[in-house]
């Protein structure tokens, strides 16, 4: 198998592992796989959530950091940091202020929001996928290449 | 609460394996996703600088291929395994906070090659690019959510 074929297959298998995982959670908790409401949520719970309600979304962060770090060390050589720091605040920030004010991100609005066919998913995927065209557009355009 | 934090831990940890494999938790494959001019160039699965990686589309793909399936069957169960109801959203709207919000996300998506998932997943793994994103992230968070929410 080359080297295409091989990235192709680990695309279309690791997403079908972050839709079973997407599952999982609704299965098991009732709960959308929205990364952004999720931490957003554990870091500033509504007054009405229950003690169990807080909690959950501390171990599912949790699982994703170290999940994260286990599945990174078995299967590919770490990152090394090479980009501005403060593009990388900006966009931070960017993200954290975008996703609580258009109550999701890549995985609430693309995977789970579209996954239950809702409208305001699908105008949202548009949007930030729109944006994000435009933005590495820009950025070829006047640094004349990627910024990784 | 054990089981549901059994449940939550399961689930965050697969998620994790799914986006590392898939590859979207390097920067590089999903700037180039959205890197469409790079198509002039060409096609490159391994996130070549200059080129198109249509990687990310598969990703999206492959989760929508379980979750349209998982969301029209699990929610009409009487009740989730460990909680006893469903917690789905219910808004119905597009106004100008879905919109503006996403677009603001895209651009700071775009500018990373992070989006919280993968800012997480990388946390521990991504060096001070990932450190640096994921703490800005939560202070971008938390601010909307005392300030605009």
């Amino acid at each position: 198998m080359n080297a295409n074929w091989l990235s192709a297959a680990q695309a279309l298998g690791g997403g079908m592992l972050i839709g079973l995982a997407s599952w999982l959670l609704l299965a098991s908790l009732g709960r959308v796989a929205g990364i952004s409401g999720i931490a957003a949520a554990a870091l500033s719970p509504a007054a009405t959530d229950a003690k169990a309600d807080r909690l959950w979304r501390w171990v599912f962060i949790a699982g994703l950091v170290l999940g994260g770090a286990a599945s990174t060390a078995w299967i590919q050589p770490a990152m090394v940091s090479t980009r501005p720091l403060p593009l990388l605040l900006a966009a931070g920030l960017l993200v954290g202020v975008g996703t609580v004010l258009g109550s999701g991100c890549t995985s609430g609005h693309g995977v789970c929001g579209i996954g239950r066919r809702s409208v305001r998913s699908i105008v949202a995927t548009m949007v930030f996928m729109g944006a994000g065209f435009v933005t590495v557009f820009a950025i070829y355009t006047v640094a004349g290449r990627a910024m990784i | 609460m054990l089981k549901k934090s059994l449940f939550a831990l399961a689930a965050g940890l697969l998620f994790a394996l799914g986006l590392v494999v898939s590859g979207m938790t390097q920067p590089a494959k999903v700037v180039g996703f959205l890197h469409l001019a790079g198509l002039a160039q060409g096609i490159s699965w391994q996130a070549a600088p200059g080129f198109w990686d249509p990687s990310l589309a598969l990703v999206m793909g492959g989760a929508l291929m379980v979750t349209l399936i998982a969301f029209a069957i699990t929610p009409k169960a009487a009740k989730p395994w460990a909680d006893d109801k469903f917690h789905l959203p219910m808004p119905k709207n597009i106004d100008s906070r879905l919109v503006i919000g996403s677009a603001l996300f895209g651009v700071g998506w775009a500018l990373a090659g992070y989006c919280p998932g993968p800012g997480f997943a990388s946390l521990l793994s991504g060096g001070m690019d990932a450190a640096a994103f994921v703490a800005a992230l939560v202070v971008g968070m938390w601010g909307a959510k005392r300030w605009l929410a």
